[in-house]
């Protein structure tokens, strides 16, 4: 198993958000979760990449066998866990290129590899922005500063393919895109995806996983995982909304 | 009156020696500025311009003088390198306030002169006499009153009309001595009508013993003439600075002024510039990184005397720990001086609880027709990006550098000189990764 979470309980503040949330993730595995706004998915993804906004009280959760809670977010990352975030953040002043190389050489130094020369690394950047159609202007802007929101989304998961992770989480990358900037973003992801990774999609609608095809679909209701099925449920989803899982609940 | 007696008794027992160890167009103009520092005593808590800077403690201490002159061997340029990569720099030395003779004098240019002031004052009186003490003996500050009173050396450069000089020149001022010590170290630049210069003058400590720098610069550039001025502060927690910097510019001169504080005990720098003659063109700017209990206090006054005339200034602070910074910058515009543009900003990032930052951006305009603006902001590091660069495998202590670089990369890459901004990145970058201890002489270097 690669990702294993027990029962979890997680707060921002006073406030409890994730009330005992189970959820494994195999190897290869694609994993939807949808749900309706406040359920506690951002959180999700929140607390899995170790944001310090977020207290967990309760549970556990596994990856790759390590305690993922106790570690922090930077080994997170260089152990193999992407999260794509939802709003990414501006960075004025920190160049693309220096971000990246430095995140790479940090994640090799981890790996006890010698650091990167600058004509390979650059070499794997133009290849890696490629795959997202970044333009060639990117390596010398700052850090998403002045990006349009579609190409925010495109930089995350150009930033997915440099740092090649063995879990992705996708924090409703498909929000906020077009038609075709979303084909580019799930083609992307798509290119990426190998037999030995595995993905959560968290996200709104069932549009995205009409490109990314999820191997389980989970819907997350306050703060718990009330319903799992195939893709099928996607679908059902799209059609019908969340009111007749609330109402299943209910009953 | 306590501490100042200490000084007074001092000028008066010494008086004679001063006289005898010193330029008679240096020592002419002690007995005024004795008085002076007299009637205005150290600056006390109701002091306005020195509220924030508290040097009572500082000058509790008995600090010694060397008013004989003696040197203290070996000549500093073979123990001391402070040499900044593919920059050819000519380099002069000051330790404590004592020029050391150039070991390799060679001609700059026709009719340029530097070296000691008090030679040059001494061999050149009638070609001094116009700028000695003319601009700082205007001051009411009491420690360039007292500078003046027993200042006996330092560092002179002028540049005659017309005269480029494109190599950068380099004045290290180095502390050195096992007591307790006040340097009154004096300078004097000037640039004559359509000269141009550029000087870097690079503060050190090559012991840790408490010293006291009090120093005066006037800075005179002719009309057209053009100056790069770089200071460059790097001593240890005992070292005091108060640093008197007086620039008068003239008609279309321009004026780049870039002062660096990396590391430091108690520094006061105030930076007096006036514009006295039209299209004259200035910008100020200036960084201070401080931590564990440095403090760096920066006053900046500029004054548009003449209409049509552009200054800029831009300082930022980052304050960790326990350190504490204070910018007071002000623009005073005459009733005369329309078409002024003046701009002013300062920001600080204060990464610590018990760090403090005091800003006073003031505009003072008595024309009506000026392009006038400031800004000052103090902040925090965003967390959120602090966030996003570690989810993305940096280290937090990395991450921390980069955004501490991101926020003062501005003020870096303003300096002029390429081999000095590269200089001063490779440093500041290291001062963030915290691989640069206090200055030890020239190991960090």
């Amino acid at each position: 198993m690669l990702l294993e979470i027990k029962n979890l309980h997680a707060s921002a503040g006073d406030k409890e958000i994730l009330k005992g949330l189970n959820l494994s993730v195999k190897e290869g595995e694609i994993h939807a979760i949808m749900g309706p706004n406040g359920s506690g998915k951002s959180t999700l993804s929140a607390v899995l990449s170790g944001n310090p906004a977020f207290t967990v009280t309760q549970g556990t959760v596994h990856f790759k066998g390590m305690d993922l809670l106790s570690m922090t977010p930077e080994d997170r990352s260089r152990e193999g866990l992407f999260l794509s975030f939802q709003y990414p953040v501006e960075i004025p002043g920190v160049s693309m290129v220096n971000f990246m190389r430095t995140a790479i050489n940090e994640h090799r130094k981890y790996r006890k590899q010698e650091a990167m020369n600058a004509s390979d690394f650059l070499k794997l950047m133009r290849e890696k922005k490629a795959l997202v159609e970044l333009d060639n202007t990117l390596a010398g802007r700052s850090v998403n500063e002045g990006f349009s929101g579609g190409e925010k989304k495109r930089n995350e998961i150009f930033q997915m393919a440099m740092l090649d992770p063995v879990l992705s989480i996708l924090d409703e990358t498909d929000s906020g895109l077009d038609i075709d900037a979303l084909r580019i973003v799930a083609q992307g992801v798509n290119k990426i995806h190998t037999p030995q990774k595995s993905c959560i999609v968290i996200t709104h609608y069932q549009r995205l996983l009409n490109y990314i095809v999820p191997d389980r679909v989970h819907v997350l209701f306050e703060g718990r995982i009330v319903k799992s099925g195939d893709f099928q449920l996607a679908k059902d989803l799209e059609k019908q909304g969340y009111d007749w899982v609330k109402q299943e609940l209910k009953d | 009156m306590g501490k100042e007696t200490t000084y007074l008794n001092l000028f008066r027992n010494y008086r004679e020696v001063l006289r005898q160890y010193s330029a008679p167009l240096m020592d002419s103009k002690r007995e005024a500025a004795i008085g002076l520092f007299e009637k205005a005593g150290f600056p006390g808590p109701k002091d306005e311009a020195y509220r924030q800077c508290r040097l009572d403690a500082l000058l509790e201490i008995d600090y010694g003088m060397n008013l004989y002159r003696l040197s203290a061997p070996p000549h500093p340029s073979k123990v001391f390198r402070c040499e900044v990569p593919s920059l050819s720099t000519k380099l002069f030395f000051v330790v404590n306030d004592v020029y050391y003779p150039d070991p390799d004098p060679q001609k700059l240019s026709e009719g340029v002169l530097y070296g000691s002031i008090n030679a040059i004052l001494r061999e050149y009186p009638e070609l001094m006499a116009p700028y000695y003490d003319r601009i700082a003996g205007q001051s009411a500050d009491a420690f360039a009153a007292l500078n003046t009173a027993m200042a006996q050396d330092g560092f002179l450069l002028f540049v005659p009309a017309g005269v480029e000089i494109e190599q950068p020149l380099q004045l290290i001022q180095l502390f050195h001595g096992e007591i307790e010590q006040m340097a009154n170290r004096r300078n004097l630049v000037i640039i004559e009508d359509g000269a141009s210069a550029k000087l870097m003058i690079c503060d050190h400590s090559m012991t840790q013993s408490s010293c006291f720098s009090n120093q005066v610069t006037e800075v005179f550039v002719g009309k057209k003439a053009r100056l790069e001025y770089y200071e460059l502060e790097m001593t240890h927690p005992n070292n005091a600075r108060l640093s008197n910097t007086f620039i008068d510019q003239q008609a279309s001169s321009s004026v780049f002024v870039n002062g660096i504080t990396l590391n430091n005990g108690v520094s006061r720098n105030n930076l007096n510039l006036r514009m006295l003659g039209e299209q004259a063109e200035s910008m100020l700017s200036g960084l201070c990184l401080l931590d564990s209990h440095q403090f760096a206090d920066y006053h900046v006054d500029v004054e548009h005397v003449v209409p049509q005339c552009t200054s800029r200034q831009l300082y930022k602070y980052i304050l960790d720990d326990e350190s504490r910074g204070v910018f007071a910058g002000k623009v005073l515009v005459h009733p005369n001086a329309q078409k002024t543009s003046a701009y002013q900003s300062n920001a600080n990032l204060c990464n610590s609880s018990r760090a403090r930052m005091n800003a006073l951006p003031q505009l003072e305009i008595y024309a009506d027709d000026v392009k006038c603006s400031h800004g000052s902001a103090t902040g925090q590091i965003d967390e959120n990006a602090l966030f996003y660069m570690r989810s993305r495998g940096l280290s937090e202590q990395e991450a921390r550098a980069m955004l501490k670089f991101a926020f003062v990369a501005d003020v870096i890459e303003g300096i002029q000189l390429i081999p000095l901004k590269n200089r001063i990145h490779n440093l500041v970058g290291k001062r963030f990764r915290k691989q640069m201890s206090a200055c030890a002489g020239c190991d960090i270097c």
